[in-house]
Protein backbone atom coordinates (compact mmCIF):
# COMPACT_ATOMS: atom_id res chain seq x y z
CA UNK A 1 0.00 0.00 0.00
CA UNK A 2 1.46 3.24 -1.14
CA UNK A 3 -0.74 5.48 -0.76
CA UNK A 4 -3.79 5.44 1.93
CA UNK A 5 -6.14 7.13 4.40
CA UNK A 6 -5.05 5.50 7.89
CA UNK A 7 -8.16 6.44 10.16
CA UNK A 8 -7.24 7.39 13.90
CA UNK A 9 -10.57 8.31 14.93
CA UNK A 10 -13.55 6.87 13.00
CA UNK A 11 -15.75 9.64 13.88
CA UNK A 12 -19.88 9.03 14.43
CA UNK A 13 -21.05 7.61 11.11
CA UNK A 14 -18.26 8.09 8.14
CA UNK A 15 -19.05 6.03 5.21
CA UNK A 16 -18.44 6.00 1.54
CA UNK A 17 -21.27 7.25 -0.93
CA UNK A 18 -22.12 8.49 -4.00
CA UNK A 19 -25.12 9.15 -6.36
CA UNK A 20 -26.40 5.98 -4.93
CA UNK A 21 -28.17 2.99 -6.40
CA UNK A 22 -30.73 2.81 -8.95
CA UNK A 23 -33.29 0.14 -10.11
CA UNK A 24 -33.66 -1.94 -7.17
CA UNK A 25 -36.15 -1.07 -5.12
CA UNK A 26 -38.31 -3.51 -6.44
CA UNK A 27 -35.75 -6.02 -4.48
CA UNK A 28 -35.86 -4.10 -1.74
CA UNK A 29 -32.71 -2.54 -2.12
CA UNK A 30 -32.90 1.24 -0.99
CA UNK A 31 -31.28 3.81 -3.13
CA UNK A 32 -28.51 5.38 -0.70
CA UNK A 33 -25.93 8.16 -1.68
CA UNK A 34 -24.88 10.76 -0.61
CA UNK A 35 -27.42 12.19 1.67
CA UNK A 36 -26.84 16.20 0.28
CA UNK A 37 -26.33 15.73 -3.10
CA UNK A 38 -25.42 18.96 -3.68
CA UNK A 39 -22.57 19.60 -1.25
CA UNK A 40 -20.94 16.02 -2.75
CA UNK A 41 -21.55 17.54 -6.37
CA UNK A 42 -19.46 20.57 -5.23
CA UNK A 43 -17.27 18.28 -3.54
CA UNK A 44 -16.23 16.41 -6.48
CA UNK A 45 -16.11 19.15 -9.07
CA UNK A 46 -13.66 21.10 -6.89
CA UNK A 47 -11.41 18.69 -6.94
CA UNK A 48 -11.58 18.01 -10.25
CA UNK A 49 -13.45 14.95 -10.24
CA UNK A 50 -15.99 13.26 -12.21
CA UNK A 51 -19.73 14.54 -10.22
CA UNK A 52 -20.28 10.51 -9.49
CA UNK A 53 -17.03 9.77 -7.61
CA UNK A 54 -16.93 7.97 -4.26
CA UNK A 55 -16.31 10.71 -1.68
CA UNK A 56 -16.25 9.87 2.32
CA UNK A 57 -19.44 11.40 4.34
CA UNK A 58 -19.79 11.89 8.00
CA UNK A 59 -21.98 13.32 10.46
CA UNK A 60 -21.94 15.20 13.32
CA UNK A 61 -18.41 14.45 14.21
CA UNK A 62 -16.01 13.53 11.59
CA UNK A 63 -12.77 11.54 10.85
CA UNK A 64 -9.15 12.01 12.50
CA UNK A 65 -7.36 10.85 9.27
CA UNK A 66 -3.47 10.51 8.66
CA UNK A 67 -2.02 10.36 5.50
CA UNK A 68 0.62 8.05 3.93
CA UNK A 69 1.87 8.69 0.55
CA UNK A 70 2.31 11.28 -2.09
CA UNK A 71 1.04 14.63 -1.98
CA UNK A 72 -2.65 14.61 -2.83
CA UNK A 73 -5.16 17.04 -2.72
CA UNK A 74 -9.04 17.49 -0.67
CA UNK A 75 -11.44 19.44 -0.35
CA UNK A 76 -14.19 19.40 2.68
CA UNK A 77 -17.58 20.76 1.68
CA UNK A 78 -20.60 21.35 4.13
CA UNK A 79 -20.77 23.83 7.07
CA UNK A 80 -17.59 21.88 8.74
CA UNK A 81 -15.24 22.64 11.40
CA UNK A 82 -11.53 21.09 10.63
CA UNK A 83 -8.11 21.21 11.03
CA UNK A 84 -4.50 20.21 9.04
CA UNK A 85 -1.59 18.93 11.17
CA UNK A 86 1.43 18.98 9.20
CA UNK A 87 4.04 18.29 12.19
CA UNK A 88 3.92 20.72 14.65
CA UNK A 89 2.16 22.84 12.71
CA UNK A 90 -1.86 23.50 12.78
CA UNK A 91 -3.91 25.19 10.11
CA UNK A 92 -7.03 25.93 10.09
CA UNK A 93 -9.46 24.52 7.60
CA UNK A 94 -11.78 26.28 5.61
CA UNK A 95 -14.65 24.47 3.51
CA UNK A 96 -14.87 24.74 -0.61
CA UNK A 97 -10.50 25.33 -0.68
CA UNK A 98 -8.03 22.65 -1.57
CA UNK A 99 -5.49 21.42 0.30
CA UNK A 100 -2.72 20.02 -0.42
CA UNK A 101 -1.39 17.02 1.84
CA UNK A 102 2.33 14.87 2.09
CA UNK A 103 3.09 11.76 3.94
CA UNK A 104 2.46 11.43 7.70
CA UNK A 105 -0.06 14.95 7.33
CA UNK A 106 -3.32 14.43 9.35
CA UNK A 107 -7.18 15.90 8.83
CA UNK A 108 -9.01 16.44 11.86
CA UNK A 109 -12.77 16.63 11.24
CA UNK A 110 -13.47 18.61 14.40
CA UNK A 111 -17.77 18.84 13.57
CA UNK A 112 -20.05 19.79 11.46
CA UNK A 113 -21.47 23.00 12.10
CA UNK A 114 -25.08 23.21 13.13
CA UNK A 115 -25.48 20.79 10.66
CA UNK A 116 -25.12 17.16 9.98
CA UNK A 117 -23.39 15.73 6.96
CA UNK A 118 -20.12 16.67 5.35
CA UNK A 119 -18.08 15.48 2.37
CA UNK A 120 -14.31 15.01 2.07
CA UNK A 121 -12.87 14.03 -1.56
CA UNK A 122 -9.71 13.63 -2.95
CA UNK A 123 -8.52 14.12 -6.54
CA UNK A 124 -8.08 10.36 -6.61
CA UNK A 125 -9.69 6.84 -6.33
CA UNK A 126 -10.03 5.27 -3.64
CA UNK A 127 -10.01 1.50 -4.23
CA UNK A 128 -13.62 0.29 -3.15
CA UNK A 129 -15.19 -3.16 -3.88
CA UNK A 130 -18.49 -1.28 -5.82
CA UNK A 131 -21.69 -3.25 -5.07
CA UNK A 132 -24.20 -3.08 -7.91
CA UNK A 133 -22.86 0.19 -9.23
CA UNK A 134 -22.04 1.99 -6.55
CA UNK A 135 -19.71 2.43 -3.15
CA UNK A 136 -22.51 3.68 -1.15
CA UNK A 137 -22.84 2.51 2.22
CA UNK A 138 -26.27 1.40 4.13
CA UNK A 139 -25.27 0.24 7.45
CA UNK A 140 -28.14 -1.25 8.01
CA UNK A 141 -28.57 -3.49 4.90
CA UNK A 142 -24.95 -4.16 5.13
CA UNK A 143 -24.40 -2.93 1.82
CA UNK A 144 -21.86 -1.32 -0.30
CA UNK A 145 -17.94 -0.18 0.17
CA UNK A 146 -16.03 -1.56 3.30
CA UNK A 147 -18.74 -4.42 3.86
CA UNK A 148 -21.58 -2.16 3.99
CA UNK A 149 -19.63 -0.82 7.46
CA UNK A 150 -19.34 2.53 8.67
CA UNK A 151 -15.45 3.49 9.22
CA UNK A 152 -13.82 2.06 11.89
CA UNK A 153 -11.04 3.37 13.91
CA UNK A 154 -7.31 2.43 12.78
CA UNK A 155 -9.30 0.89 9.49
CA UNK A 156 -6.90 1.66 6.07
CA UNK A 157 -8.69 2.85 3.14
CA UNK A 158 -5.95 2.58 -0.12
CA UNK A 159 -5.59 5.48 -2.86
CA UNK A 160 -5.05 3.35 -5.98
CA UNK A 161 -4.57 6.35 -7.94
CA UNK A 162 -3.95 9.91 -7.85
CA UNK A 163 -5.55 12.01 -10.83
CA UNK A 164 -3.32 15.39 -11.60
CA UNK A 165 -6.62 17.28 -12.04
CA UNK A 166 -7.28 20.82 -12.89
CA UNK A 167 -7.91 22.16 -9.36
CA UNK A 168 -9.61 25.29 -8.29
CA UNK A 169 -8.40 27.16 -5.53
CA UNK A 170 -11.81 27.87 -3.92
CA UNK A 171 -15.13 28.40 -4.27
CA UNK A 172 -17.50 31.35 -2.40
CA UNK A 173 -20.61 29.12 -0.91
CA UNK A 174 -21.92 29.35 2.00
CA UNK A 175 -24.90 26.80 3.15
CA UNK A 176 -28.02 28.47 3.86
CA UNK A 177 -30.74 27.04 6.53
CA UNK A 178 -33.92 26.00 5.83
CA UNK A 179 -36.79 26.17 8.12
CA UNK A 180 -39.64 26.29 6.06
CA UNK A 181 -40.11 22.81 3.94
CA UNK A 182 -41.99 22.68 1.14
CA UNK A 183 -44.25 19.76 0.48
CA UNK A 184 -46.58 18.17 -1.75
CA UNK A 185 -49.73 16.60 -0.18
CA UNK A 186 -49.40 12.52 -0.32
CA UNK A 187 -51.45 9.86 -1.47
CA UNK A 188 -53.22 9.38 2.14
CA UNK A 189 -53.75 13.24 3.03
CA UNK A 190 -57.41 13.13 3.10
CA UNK A 191 -56.84 10.09 6.12
CA UNK A 192 -56.18 12.82 8.29
CA UNK A 193 -58.63 15.11 10.28
CA UNK A 194 -59.10 18.57 9.10
CA UNK A 195 -57.40 19.41 12.75
CA UNK A 196 -54.87 17.15 11.85
CA UNK A 197 -53.88 18.71 8.34
CA UNK A 198 -54.18 22.36 9.97
CA UNK A 199 -51.66 20.88 12.13
CA UNK A 200 -49.51 19.64 9.69
CA UNK A 201 -48.94 22.89 7.77
CA UNK A 202 -49.69 25.60 10.85
CA UNK A 203 -47.48 23.74 13.26
CA UNK A 204 -43.87 23.78 14.19
CA UNK A 205 -42.38 20.35 14.44
CA UNK A 206 -38.54 19.53 16.04
CA UNK A 207 -36.50 17.31 14.68
CA UNK A 208 -35.87 14.67 16.76
CA UNK A 209 -32.50 12.45 18.45
CA UNK A 210 -34.10 9.43 16.70
CA UNK A 211 -33.18 10.84 13.14
CA UNK A 212 -30.46 8.85 10.79
CA UNK A 213 -29.79 8.02 7.21
CA UNK A 214 -33.58 6.15 6.81
CA UNK A 215 -35.63 8.77 8.44
CA UNK A 216 -36.11 11.77 10.30
CA UNK A 217 -37.85 11.65 12.69
CA UNK A 218 -40.79 14.45 14.30
CA UNK A 219 -41.92 15.26 17.42
CA UNK A 220 -44.78 18.44 17.76
CA UNK A 221 -48.23 18.16 17.75
CA UNK A 222 -50.36 15.11 17.27
CA UNK A 223 -51.72 14.75 13.47
CA UNK A 224 -55.05 12.42 14.01
CA UNK A 225 -56.14 10.00 11.60
CA UNK A 226 -59.84 9.60 11.01
CA UNK A 227 -59.82 6.73 8.34
CA UNK A 228 -57.00 4.28 9.11
CA UNK A 229 -53.42 4.53 10.65
CA UNK A 230 -52.06 1.30 8.41
CA UNK A 231 -52.30 1.17 4.79
CA UNK A 232 -51.58 -1.85 2.41
CA UNK A 233 -48.05 -2.10 1.99
CA UNK A 234 -46.54 -0.22 -0.70
CA UNK A 235 -43.79 1.52 -2.30
CA UNK A 236 -41.68 4.53 -0.80
CA UNK A 237 -39.38 7.14 -2.23
CA UNK A 238 -37.19 9.60 -0.13
CA UNK A 239 -39.18 12.73 1.11
CA UNK A 240 -42.02 10.77 1.70
CA UNK A 241 -43.64 11.56 4.96
CA UNK A 242 -45.65 8.83 6.65
CA UNK A 243 -47.61 8.97 9.98
CA UNK A 244 -47.84 5.83 12.32
CA UNK A 245 -50.60 5.76 14.57
CA UNK A 246 -48.76 7.53 17.05
CA UNK A 247 -49.43 10.77 15.03
CA UNK A 248 -45.94 11.72 14.76
CA UNK A 249 -44.52 12.09 11.05
CA UNK A 250 -41.12 10.31 9.58
CA UNK A 251 -39.63 11.64 6.88
CA UNK A 252 -38.30 8.74 4.85
CA UNK A 253 -34.44 9.90 4.05
CA UNK A 254 -32.11 7.66 1.34
CA UNK A 255 -31.64 4.48 3.40
CA UNK A 256 -35.11 4.19 4.22
CA UNK A 257 -37.18 0.64 3.91
CA UNK A 258 -39.00 0.27 0.24
CA UNK A 259 -41.82 -0.36 1.37
CA UNK A 260 -43.82 0.68 3.96
CA UNK A 261 -47.72 0.64 5.55
CA UNK A 262 -48.17 4.09 6.86
CA UNK A 263 -50.23 6.77 5.07
CA UNK A 264 -48.35 9.20 3.37
CA UNK A 265 -49.75 13.01 4.47
CA UNK A 266 -46.87 14.58 2.40
CA UNK A 267 -43.55 14.55 0.19
CA UNK A 268 -40.90 16.75 0.37
CA UNK A 269 -40.21 18.81 -2.72
CA UNK A 270 -36.70 17.56 -4.69
CA UNK A 271 -35.58 21.07 -4.52
CA UNK A 272 -35.76 20.78 -0.35
CA UNK A 273 -34.14 17.39 0.36
CA UNK A 274 -30.67 18.68 0.26
CA UNK A 275 -31.26 21.41 3.34
CA UNK A 276 -33.63 19.12 5.21
CA UNK A 277 -31.24 16.48 5.79
CA UNK A 278 -28.88 19.18 7.16
CA UNK A 279 -31.18 20.39 10.07
CA UNK A 280 -29.55 18.57 13.31
CA UNK A 281 -32.05 17.25 16.27
CA UNK A 282 -33.46 20.29 17.85
CA UNK A 283 -34.08 22.33 14.98
CA UNK A 284 -37.46 23.61 14.39
CA UNK A 285 -39.55 23.07 10.82
CA UNK A 286 -42.64 24.46 9.49
CA UNK A 287 -44.14 22.57 6.50
CA UNK A 288 -45.45 24.30 3.54
CA UNK A 289 -48.39 23.67 0.85
CA UNK A 290 -46.95 23.76 -2.68
CA UNK A 291 -48.31 22.06 -5.84
CA UNK A 292 -46.15 20.28 -8.25
CA UNK A 293 -45.68 22.59 -10.61
CA UNK A 294 -44.04 25.03 -8.44
CA UNK A 295 -42.45 22.14 -6.99
CA UNK A 296 -40.98 21.26 -10.66
CA UNK A 297 -40.16 24.82 -10.94
CA UNK A 298 -37.86 25.43 -7.88
CA UNK A 299 -36.13 22.18 -8.43
CA UNK A 300 -35.12 23.69 -12.17
CA UNK A 301 -33.97 26.85 -10.17
CA UNK A 302 -32.38 24.37 -7.78
CA UNK A 303 -30.48 22.49 -10.32
CA UNK A 304 -29.28 25.82 -12.08
CA UNK A 305 -27.81 27.20 -8.96
CA UNK A 306 -26.35 23.99 -8.66
CA UNK A 307 -25.02 24.30 -12.49
CA UNK A 308 -23.48 27.73 -12.31
CA UNK A 309 -21.55 27.41 -9.22
CA UNK A 310 -19.92 24.61 -10.82
CA UNK A 311 -19.40 26.14 -14.10
CA UNK A 312 -18.01 29.36 -12.25
CA UNK A 313 -14.86 27.19 -11.01
CA UNK B 1 -56.00 -2.23 -15.18
CA UNK B 2 -54.61 1.08 -13.46
CA UNK B 3 -57.56 2.91 -12.25
CA UNK B 4 -55.95 6.30 -11.34
CA UNK B 5 -52.28 7.74 -11.85
CA UNK B 6 -51.09 10.53 -9.46
CA UNK B 7 -48.16 11.89 -8.67
CA UNK B 8 -46.41 11.21 -5.28
CA UNK B 9 -44.34 14.47 -4.62
CA UNK B 10 -42.35 16.15 -8.22
CA UNK B 11 -40.57 12.84 -8.72
CA UNK B 12 -42.69 9.71 -8.62
CA UNK B 13 -45.69 8.32 -10.36
CA UNK B 14 -48.43 6.56 -8.28
CA UNK B 15 -50.17 4.16 -10.50
CA UNK B 16 -53.67 3.00 -8.05
CA UNK B 17 -55.02 -0.46 -9.27
CA UNK B 18 -57.97 -0.68 -7.34
CA UNK B 19 -58.24 -1.26 -3.31
CA UNK B 20 -58.69 -5.11 -3.57
CA UNK B 21 -55.66 -7.40 -2.60
CA UNK B 22 -55.73 -10.51 -4.59
CA UNK B 23 -53.90 -12.79 -7.19
CA UNK B 24 -55.59 -10.81 -10.22
CA UNK B 25 -54.63 -7.33 -9.49
CA UNK B 26 -51.14 -8.53 -8.49
CA UNK B 27 -50.64 -10.00 -11.85
CA UNK B 28 -51.90 -6.48 -13.24
CA UNK B 29 -49.30 -4.64 -11.51
CA UNK B 30 -46.68 -7.36 -11.98
CA UNK B 31 -47.32 -7.57 -15.70
CA UNK B 32 -46.54 -3.52 -16.09
CA UNK B 33 -43.61 -3.67 -13.72
CA UNK B 34 -41.94 -6.35 -16.05
CA UNK B 35 -42.98 -4.74 -19.29
CA UNK B 36 -41.80 -1.13 -18.31
CA UNK B 37 -38.50 -2.73 -16.48
CA UNK B 38 -37.77 -4.70 -20.06
CA UNK B 39 -38.16 -0.99 -21.72
CA UNK B 40 -35.26 0.12 -19.36
CA UNK B 41 -36.64 4.02 -19.99
CA UNK B 42 -34.54 6.78 -19.61
CA UNK B 43 -35.10 8.99 -16.79
CA UNK B 44 -37.06 6.25 -14.68
CA UNK B 45 -34.33 5.71 -11.87
CA UNK B 46 -36.97 2.81 -10.35
CA UNK B 47 -40.24 0.48 -10.02
CA UNK B 48 -41.67 -0.24 -7.01
CA UNK B 49 -44.63 -2.89 -7.41
CA UNK B 50 -46.56 -3.69 -4.25
CA UNK B 51 -49.61 -5.58 -3.80
CA UNK B 52 -52.00 -3.24 -6.11
CA UNK B 53 -49.72 -0.52 -6.55
CA UNK B 54 -46.76 0.82 -8.73
CA UNK B 55 -44.78 3.46 -7.76
CA UNK B 56 -42.61 4.64 -10.56
CA UNK B 57 -39.71 6.87 -9.86
CA UNK B 58 -38.16 9.12 -12.07
CA UNK B 59 -34.94 11.64 -12.76
CA UNK B 60 -36.16 15.58 -12.38
CA UNK B 61 -33.25 16.62 -14.44
CA UNK B 62 -34.20 14.26 -17.16
CA UNK B 63 -38.31 13.78 -17.45
CA UNK B 64 -41.31 14.82 -15.06
CA UNK B 65 -44.79 13.75 -14.07
CA UNK B 66 -46.50 14.59 -17.45
CA UNK B 67 -43.94 12.72 -19.31
CA UNK B 68 -44.14 9.69 -17.30
CA UNK B 69 -47.77 9.83 -17.05
CA UNK B 70 -48.51 9.83 -20.52
CA UNK B 71 -45.79 7.11 -21.17
CA UNK B 72 -47.39 4.84 -18.90
CA UNK B 73 -51.15 5.89 -20.51
CA UNK B 74 -49.82 5.24 -23.60
CA UNK B 75 -47.91 1.40 -22.53
CA UNK B 76 -48.73 -1.58 -23.97
CA UNK B 77 -48.25 -3.93 -21.78
CA UNK B 78 -46.70 -7.45 -22.95
CA UNK B 79 -48.21 -10.40 -21.56
CA UNK B 80 -46.28 -12.35 -19.11
CA UNK B 81 -43.68 -14.83 -20.27
CA UNK B 82 -44.27 -17.66 -18.54
CA UNK B 83 -40.90 -18.63 -18.92
CA UNK B 84 -39.95 -16.21 -16.32
CA UNK B 85 -42.51 -17.37 -13.88
CA UNK B 86 -40.59 -19.44 -11.54
CA UNK B 87 -41.54 -22.16 -8.93
CA UNK B 88 -39.39 -22.15 -6.06
CA UNK B 89 -39.40 -25.55 -3.54
CA UNK B 90 -38.55 -23.70 0.17
CA UNK B 91 -36.72 -26.24 2.42
CA UNK B 92 -38.05 -25.36 5.92
CA UNK B 93 -37.04 -26.84 9.42
CA UNK B 94 -39.85 -26.42 11.94
CA UNK B 95 -38.03 -27.56 14.99
CA UNK B 96 -38.82 -25.73 18.36
CA UNK B 97 -35.66 -24.19 18.18
CA UNK B 98 -37.05 -22.27 15.08
CA UNK B 99 -40.65 -21.95 15.14
CA UNK B 100 -40.27 -19.13 17.61
CA UNK B 101 -44.01 -18.51 17.73
CA UNK B 102 -45.87 -21.50 17.06
CA UNK B 103 -47.10 -21.63 20.71
CA UNK B 104 -49.35 -18.39 20.11
CA UNK B 105 -50.48 -19.84 16.84
CA UNK B 106 -51.68 -22.73 18.17
CA UNK B 107 -52.99 -20.84 21.73
CA UNK B 108 -54.94 -17.94 19.41
CA UNK B 109 -55.77 -20.01 16.50
CA UNK B 110 -57.16 -22.89 18.73
CA UNK B 111 -55.00 -25.40 16.23
CA UNK B 112 -52.61 -28.35 17.04
CA UNK B 113 -49.33 -27.49 15.41
CA UNK B 114 -49.67 -31.23 13.21
CA UNK B 115 -52.66 -29.55 11.57
CA UNK B 116 -51.06 -25.93 11.02
CA UNK B 117 -47.67 -27.12 9.56
CA UNK B 118 -50.35 -30.03 7.81
CA UNK B 119 -52.54 -26.77 5.92
CA UNK B 120 -48.96 -24.65 5.67
CA UNK B 121 -46.79 -27.24 3.61
CA UNK B 122 -49.99 -28.37 1.22
CA UNK B 123 -50.55 -25.22 -0.30
CA UNK B 124 -48.98 -23.21 -2.78
CA UNK B 125 -48.55 -19.40 -2.63
CA UNK B 126 -47.60 -16.33 -4.95
CA UNK B 127 -45.35 -13.92 -4.56
CA UNK B 128 -47.19 -10.58 -4.69
CA UNK B 129 -43.87 -8.55 -4.27
CA UNK B 130 -40.31 -8.27 -2.23
CA UNK B 131 -38.86 -5.44 -0.15
CA UNK B 132 -39.19 -3.58 3.12
CA UNK B 133 -35.76 -5.57 3.53
CA UNK B 134 -33.71 -6.72 0.64
CA UNK B 135 -35.42 -9.97 -1.42
CA UNK B 136 -37.47 -10.11 1.35
CA UNK B 137 -40.72 -12.21 -0.53
CA UNK B 138 -44.15 -11.61 0.65
CA UNK B 139 -46.43 -14.71 -0.65
CA UNK B 140 -50.21 -15.22 -0.36
CA UNK B 141 -52.82 -16.42 0.13
CA UNK B 142 -52.72 -18.12 3.64
CA UNK B 143 -55.35 -20.61 4.13
CA UNK B 144 -58.11 -18.74 6.72
CA UNK B 145 -57.55 -21.03 9.67
CA UNK B 146 -53.70 -19.82 9.52
CA UNK B 147 -54.39 -15.79 9.42
CA UNK B 148 -53.37 -13.69 12.47
CA UNK B 149 -52.23 -10.49 13.35
CA UNK B 150 -48.30 -9.54 13.90
CA UNK B 151 -47.32 -9.48 16.96
CA UNK B 152 -48.06 -6.82 19.51
CA UNK B 153 -44.40 -6.16 20.49
CA UNK B 154 -42.32 -6.61 17.27
CA UNK B 155 -39.23 -8.78 17.66
CA UNK B 156 -36.13 -6.42 18.08
CA UNK B 157 -33.84 -9.31 15.91
CA UNK B 158 -35.81 -11.87 13.92
CA UNK B 159 -32.95 -14.63 12.73
CA UNK B 160 -32.55 -15.10 9.24
CA UNK B 161 -34.09 -17.15 7.34
CA UNK B 162 -37.03 -17.12 9.82
CA UNK B 163 -40.32 -18.32 8.10
CA UNK B 164 -43.10 -15.57 8.77
CA UNK B 165 -47.36 -16.10 8.83
CA UNK B 166 -48.87 -12.45 9.49
CA UNK B 167 -52.72 -12.16 8.46
CA UNK B 168 -53.15 -13.48 4.77
CA UNK B 169 -49.01 -13.83 4.01
CA UNK B 170 -46.02 -15.98 4.40
CA UNK B 171 -42.68 -14.12 4.35
CA UNK B 172 -38.91 -14.75 4.95
CA UNK B 173 -36.59 -12.89 6.88
CA UNK B 174 -33.34 -12.73 4.24
CA UNK B 175 -31.20 -11.09 6.88
CA UNK B 176 -31.51 -10.64 10.90
CA UNK B 177 -34.08 -7.49 11.18
CA UNK B 178 -36.43 -6.70 13.44
CA UNK B 179 -39.75 -7.53 13.01
CA UNK B 180 -43.09 -8.16 14.10
CA UNK B 181 -44.61 -11.74 11.63
CA UNK B 182 -45.32 -14.82 13.95
CA UNK B 183 -42.20 -17.05 12.67
CA UNK B 184 -42.90 -20.73 12.38
CA UNK B 185 -39.46 -22.41 11.30
CA UNK B 186 -36.70 -21.67 9.56
CA UNK B 187 -35.11 -22.17 5.43
CA UNK B 188 -31.07 -22.86 5.34
CA UNK B 189 -31.92 -21.57 1.77
CA UNK B 190 -30.19 -18.68 0.66
CA UNK B 191 -33.14 -16.31 -0.66
CA UNK B 192 -31.00 -13.11 -1.17
CA UNK B 193 -27.17 -13.04 -2.45
CA UNK B 194 -26.04 -9.92 -2.20
CA UNK B 195 -22.73 -11.05 -3.95
CA UNK B 196 -24.71 -11.71 -6.84
CA UNK B 197 -24.70 -8.31 -9.67
CA UNK B 198 -27.49 -9.70 -11.39
CA UNK B 199 -31.08 -11.48 -9.74
CA UNK B 200 -29.69 -11.41 -5.97
CA UNK B 201 -33.33 -12.32 -5.40
CA UNK B 202 -34.06 -16.37 -5.51
CA UNK B 203 -37.58 -15.44 -5.40
CA UNK B 204 -39.75 -12.63 -7.67
CA UNK B 205 -42.89 -11.07 -8.18
CA UNK B 206 -45.05 -13.49 -9.96
CA UNK B 207 -42.99 -16.90 -8.96
CA UNK B 208 -44.90 -19.85 -7.01
CA UNK B 209 -43.18 -20.91 -3.83
CA UNK B 210 -43.94 -24.25 -2.19
CA UNK B 211 -42.69 -24.99 1.26
CA UNK B 212 -40.86 -28.30 1.70
CA UNK B 213 -40.54 -29.65 5.29
CA UNK B 214 -36.88 -30.49 6.38
CA UNK B 215 -35.75 -32.04 9.57
CA UNK B 216 -32.91 -31.10 11.32
CA UNK B 217 -30.34 -33.04 10.14
CA UNK B 218 -31.43 -32.03 6.90
CA UNK B 219 -31.16 -28.39 7.83
CA UNK B 220 -27.55 -28.90 9.51
CA UNK B 221 -26.17 -31.05 6.30
CA UNK B 222 -28.31 -28.36 3.67
CA UNK B 223 -25.69 -27.36 0.93
CA UNK B 224 -26.98 -25.61 -2.30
Amino acid sequence: MSNYFEILRAGINTTFQDNGRKNLYHIGVPFSGAMDQRNFRLANSIIGNKSHFPVIEFAYQGPLIKYNGDEINFVITGDVIFKIIKGDKEIQGNCYENYSIKDGDEIDIISTNKSVYGYLAINGEFDLKLQWGSCSINTKAMIGSNNGEKFKDRQKFEIKKINSNRIVKKMNYINTKIERIRVIKGTNFDYFSDQGKKIFFEKEFTVSKLTDRMGMRLEGPKIENVVNTNIRSEGLIKGVIQVPADGNPIVMLSDHGTIGGYPKIGVVISADYDRLVQLSPGSKIKFQEINLSDAETLFKLYEMETQNLISQL
Amino acid sequence: MIKNISNLGDAALYCDFGDEVNKDINSQVIKYFRSLKERNIEGITNLTPSYNKLIISFDLNKTNFREIKKLIENENVNEIDENFVKKIEIPTCCEDIFALDIKRLESKLSLKREKIYENFFEKEYFCYMTGFIAGMPFLGDLEKNLRLNRLDTPRVKVPKGSVGLTEQFANIYTYESPGGWNIIGNTPSKIFDSSKEKNPNLINPGDTVKFKKISLEEYDNFNE
